[in-house]
């Protein structure tokens, strides 16, 4: 039985690789990193790039392609904790400022303070719709 | 046979409701499957990067995140409302936009101003009608919902946050409990509270690579991203129960209104036939 660390690849949509590595290779921040079992605790960014995965009884590398994100290397344990998307600090900057842009714009054209009163008034009148009709659907059985 | 043509046309198109409904009950049950198991894809990057997050403020005491300080006075509340983008849902964005408002009645009358960031169609029209300050909003997500779609949105109010324009940032949406029940739910998301992270199994310090400082930020990043990417997948989930439930109870609605409805076409079909017999009698009666 040979040496091995257990390693999961997940991101916050899916969990991507599960399974018992030899040997692992990360594009972390600073340069590929290499791991093998029972390596310190470690913690890193990672950049875009093949994060490979030598496992025990396959013969092949298994490649996945990250678009960055962080590695956790405990002694027992890899976490890559992956983006979903590609992220850098300008690409979120600009998605901000869009973000932003676009509420502006949506508010230029309306009447000025939160009016409280006509909000509840909307909601009660809604509130009041499916009420009334669960009562109709509950007095024709 | 007065009316019965009426009532004819009103069968037909009662049925064809109901047509509708039935389909969109069995679209919403595919659908609902698909986005609860996507509920579930998003639970362990969120429950892995917790426990890292958790051990991180713990073993790094001289930095502490700005997500992580408490303000000692909250002047301004930041609040990301999840709704939506489609209706014919039940009373699902009814019950989160109830919720949303009263809290922040209740924050207006002690004097806090509040910032509004909408996902989903249906809280950003709402927020806009009732002039809410919108800082931040996105319709339109689909059924797939993409973390690339909500960074911009979300951005904006952890910089908000960050640059001290808000003191606090909850987070309203449905919690999915099961299919035929989904609660309207308000959470504070910033600043991260200790018990939430919980504490660290273990009490080793990480090698940091290149420092700590710049995975710390980053880490705390994407903890919050995957909250809310975890509640709008939630949100998801309920939308399309509710909207299952919902349009269950409507076929059967519908169902109702035809058997109704026959009924009274027949027994109007009967009295014509019974007052033709009665004339050809009378008629005959009359002849002889």
């Amino acid at each position: 039985m040979a040496n091995t660390v257990h390693i999961d690849v997940v991101s916050a949509e899916a969990s991507i690789f599960s399974g018992e590595a030899e040997f692992v290779v990360a594009p972390a921040g600073g340069g590929e990193v290499g791991i093998y079992p029972n390596h310190a605790p470690m913690i890193t960014n990672i950049k875009p790039g093949a994060l490979r995965i030598k496992q025990t009884d396959v013969a092949e590398e298994t490649l996945i392609f990250i678009s960055g994100g962080i590695l956790e290397v405990q002694p027992g344990m890899i976490t890559v904790l992956a983006d979903t998307a590609v992220r850098g600090h300008d690409l979120d900057e600009a998605k901000a400022i869009a973000a932003k842009e676009a509420a502006m714009e949506a508010m230029k054209n309306r009447n000025s303070d939160m009016d409280y009163a006509a909000a509840q008034a909307e909601l009660a009148e809604a509130v009041a719709q499916i009420q009334a009709i669960q009562r109709l659907r509950k007095s024709t059985h | 046979m007065a009316g019965s043509k009426e009532i004819r046309t009103k069968i037909k198109s009662v049925e064809n409701t109901r047509k509708i409904t039935k389909a969109m009950e069995m679209v919403a049950a595919s659908k609902m499957r698909k986005a609860q198991d996507r509920m579930r894809a998003s639970r362990p990057y969120a429950e892995k990067i917790r426990n890292v997050a958790a051990h991180l403020s713990f073993a790094n005491p001289e930095y502490k995140h700005a997500f992580l300080i408490k303000r000692d006075v909250v002047k301004n509340i930041g609040l990301i409302v999840v709704s939506s983008d489609k209706g014919l849902c039940g009373g699902l964005n009814t019950n989160v936009l109830r919720l949303s408002v009263n809290q922040m009645k209740s924050w207006e009358a002690e004097g806090k101003k509040i910032a509004v960031s909408a996902i989903g169609n249906k809280a950003f029209g709402f927020m806009n009608r009732v002039s809410a300050d919108v800082k931040s909003h996105i319709v339109g997500i689909g059924d797939v919902p993409h973390l690339e779609n909500l960074i911009g949105t979300i951005k904006v109010m952890l910089d908000a946050y960050t640059n001290g324009e808000i003191d606090q940032l909850y987070i309203c949406y449905t919690k999915f409990i099961n299919t035929m029940k989904q609660e309207p739910n308000l959470e504070m998301l910033l600043p991260l509270s200790g018990e939430k992270l919980g504490s660290p199994n273990g009490s080793w310090d990480y090698i940091y690579e290149p420092e700590a400082q710049p995975v710390v930020d980053q880490l705390m990043m994407r903890y919050v991203e995957s909250l809310i990417y975890n509640a709008v997948a939630e949100n998801m989930a309920s939308e399309q129960s509710s909207r299952m439930v919902a349009m269950k109870s409507a076929s059967d609605n519908a169902k109702n209104v035809i058997g109704e409805l026959k009924l009274v076409y027949n027994k109007a079909r009967q009295a014509a036939i019974t007052k033709e017999i009665s004339e050809i009698v009378g008629g005959a009666a009359a002849v002889a």
